[in-house]
């Protein structure tokens, strides 16, 4: 069956508050507007504004109100607008959320599931448009995930639910209305493994969220020119899966991330170092990455695409690894 | 014969010894926690409640065992009149594995499952959100608890606060904030760092209830913190309270303390909140010197119990170094 992203993530969410009367919805703009992605539409009118709640412009009280609801035996699913704005909230998501359980001997779990938009490419110019993944999963304590296909736009909630820590969901705005295979495996997201979305013997592309389906193009160009890449879905950034990127690594021998954050201290430059330390030996070429160019994300189109990885980069990147053998 | 200059204390005699009881216990604790300092027993930062104790005395015996606790990082009052073992918070203050916090915590931490202390936050101001979303998990289960949280004046200056006032008040949530004012944000004093130094009036443009209390009259925050909890109680919305009080100690053990004038401090000193009230006791014929002793020396005895538990204590394996960081210990926390 055929569903966009929007839809998957609608249903999940719809399930999650069918199902425990301790699920809500919290955010701005989350209810009587129907979601700023108008992915919420309706949810006001069947579950009531205490449990689709409509929360002012404050990302550091209403996030850290969801921590303490969590503490309190709720189940808050909070939405902030996008990262960008979450750093607003950065200080209770990394100095109470994260440290609660451990800094109390155990004693207190949050469990709390904060989702955010992430990501450029709709002209939105530096201060809707970036990509700080990588900023959340330095931080022990945190689950970090990065739904990019609809198995995981409506698999990853309910298994996030389950876990009774902090999770972090990052939803690429691009991919809002991308449209996906809907598989029976999306009941078996957990919060643990990678995936390869597609096999192949000569590279593997290493991607997360948005620049996941940019992978899967740049396979497509490879694979009319004799490449054939697999491409590894990253789905959790922390904890990292290390032993599914081994394994592909190990299998192709050579390797490119593909991330939408910036190079300098990025989650591609950690993947680097892992795969350095872990399969040095089974590599036939240096790893490399196709990762934003290191500017504040701009407005107009052709400078904006600039900025971010593209397939045609991928591309090139996986030429220029075969070309050193 | 009682003293016209002094206010009655208006409390059957029971109950005012037991705040006078638990005011000498934080401040018999506390003496002890910066010699223990000096041994360097402690370590990292210590900030002692000295001279504030009659405002989480008088705020916590107005709250039920139900009621939930958010504290700063000047807690140690507030955990021992909330009825942690005293052994347990001095065993966290070494860093022991039998402290409350399990070591991890240390003195700015404090936390009790049991008796729903949330914490010790050393973040100023990060505490008042939490308050916020546990009164609101209990608005939304339909319980009783009244969430209290204390914050220093400091914290108003936080975009925190604004944030959880509005909040609190626009879903009217059971959350007491009680504002303990000590007129000094570490060195900065508040005329200094407030437009508005009517911590009240900041307060009321959030539509809430205040109360202002005289925070060295362990009478007067009781009587006050009691007001408040009724009201939130009832279902009409959040209270901030402002507590007046004064810390006799530097803000930690590392402040020279250059920024306040000397004769400031020996002033406030002469509204001791322990003397506040046992000479008031003592007036009515509710309190014999001999009785204060005897307070004063269970007091004593109470902290070499927990000198000793936590002398004793045992340092947590360093195997145990990622344990506690989810809820499911798994192998790959530490990558």
């Amino acid at each position: 069956m055929k569903i966009t992203y929007r839809e998957a993530l609608r249903q999940a969410m719809h399930e999650a508050l069918a199902a425990d009367p301790r699920v809500f919805l919290m955010g701005e703009d989350v209810g009587r507007y129907g979601g700023s992605y108008a992915v919420w539409k309706g949810f006001l009118a069947e579950f009531g504004p205490e449990r689709i709640r409509d929360a002012p412009l404050s990302e550091l009280g209403f996030v850290g109100t969801a921590i303490g609801a969590a503490l309190g035996g709720m189940r808050p699913i909070v939405e902030i607008m996008t990262v960008n704005f979450s750093l607003l909230a950065l200080d209770q998501i990394v100095n109470t959320a994260a440290v609660y359980r451990h800094m109390s001997g155990g004693q207190f779990s949050v469990p709390v599931v904060v989702r955010m938009a992430t990501g450029g490419g709709r002209q939105l110019a530096a201060q809707h448009s970036h990509s700080l993944e990588n900023w959340y999963a330095h931080v022990p304590g945190l689950t970090v995930l990065a739904p990019a296909t609809v198995d995981d736009a409506r698999g990853m909630l309910r298994a996030a639910l389950a876990d009774p820590d902090p999770v972090v969901i990052f939803e690429h705005a691009m991919l809002y209305p991308m449209e996906g295979e809907l598989s029976p495996d999306w009941e078996k997201a957990d919060l643990r493994t990678a995936k390869i979305l597609r096999a192949g013997r000569d590279v593997t592309l290493i991607a997360y969220g948005g620049t996941v389906c940019k992978a899967q193009e740049a396979a497509l160009q490879l694979a009319a020119e004799g490449i054939e890449a697999e491409v590894l879905d990253l789905r959790v950034l922390r904890p990292l899966d290390d032993a599914t990127i081994m394994a592909s690594v190990g299998r192709t021998r050579r390797a490119v991330i593909v991330d939408e954050g910036w190079r300098t201290g990025s989650l591609a430059g950690e993947i680097m170092a892992r795969i350095m330390e872990q399969a040095f030996y089974e590599l036939d070429a240096p790893v490399a990455r196709v990762c934003s160019a290191e500017v504040p994300i701009p407005y107009a189109k052709h400078m904006e695409e600039a900025a971010l990885p593209q397939a045609p980069a991928v591309v090139a990147a996986v030429r220029q690894l075969l070309a050193k053998v | 014969m009682s003293d016209p200059q002094l206010k009655p204390v208006g409390l059957p005699a029971p109950e005012a010894l037991a705040l006078l009881r638990d005011m000498v216990r934080i401040r018999r604790f506390e003496e002890r926690c910066a010699d223990l300092y000096g041994q360097q027993k402690i370590r990292g930062f210590l900030h002692l409640y000295i001279g504030e104790e009659a405002v989480a005395v008088g705020a916590l015996h107005a709250l039920g065992p139900g009621d939930n606790i958010v504290a700063t990082y000047r807690e140690h009052g507030h955990a021992l009149v909330r009825g942690v073992s005293p052994g347990a918070i001095m065993a966290e203050m070494y860093g022991k594995q039998e402290g409350c916090s399990r070591g991890r915590g240390g003195s700015m931490h404090l936390f009790d499952a049991k008796t729903r202390l949330f914490g010790g936050n050393a973040i100023v101001g990060g505490g008042l959100p939490l308050a916020v979303g546990l009164a609101l998990a209990e608005q939304m289960q339909g319980g009783s608890r009244v969430t209290a949280v204390f914050f220093g004046e400091g914290a108003v200056a936080e975009g925190a606060f604004h944030e959880s006032m509005n909040l609190a008040a626009l879903w009217k949530l059971p959350v007491v904030f009680c504002c303990e004012n000590n007129f000094y944000a570490m060195g900065t004093a508040i005329e200094r760092s407030e437009s508005q130094t009517d911590l009240c009036a900041k307060a009321a443009s959030y539509n809430m209830k205040t109360l202002r209390a005289d925070g060295m009259d362990v009478i007067a925050t009781q009587a006050a913190m009691r007001d408040a909890v009724a009201q939130v109680r009832s279902g009409a919305g959040p209270v901030f309270v402002e507590f007046q009080t004064y810390r006799y100690r530097a803000h930690s053990m590392f402040d020279p303390d250059l920024y306040r004038d000397k004769a400031e401090v020996e002033r406030w000193k002469t509204r001791g909140p322990i003397h506040n009230l046992s000479n008031r006791m003592k007036a009515e014929g509710s309190l014999t010197e001999e009785a204060f002793l005897a307070i004063d020396a269970e007091a004593i005895k109470e902290v070499d119990a927990a000198v000793a538990f936590a002398e004793a204590g045992t340092w947590e394996p360093v195997e145990h170094l990622a344990h506690h960081l989810y809820t499911v210990n798994r192998a790959e926390t530490a990558r």
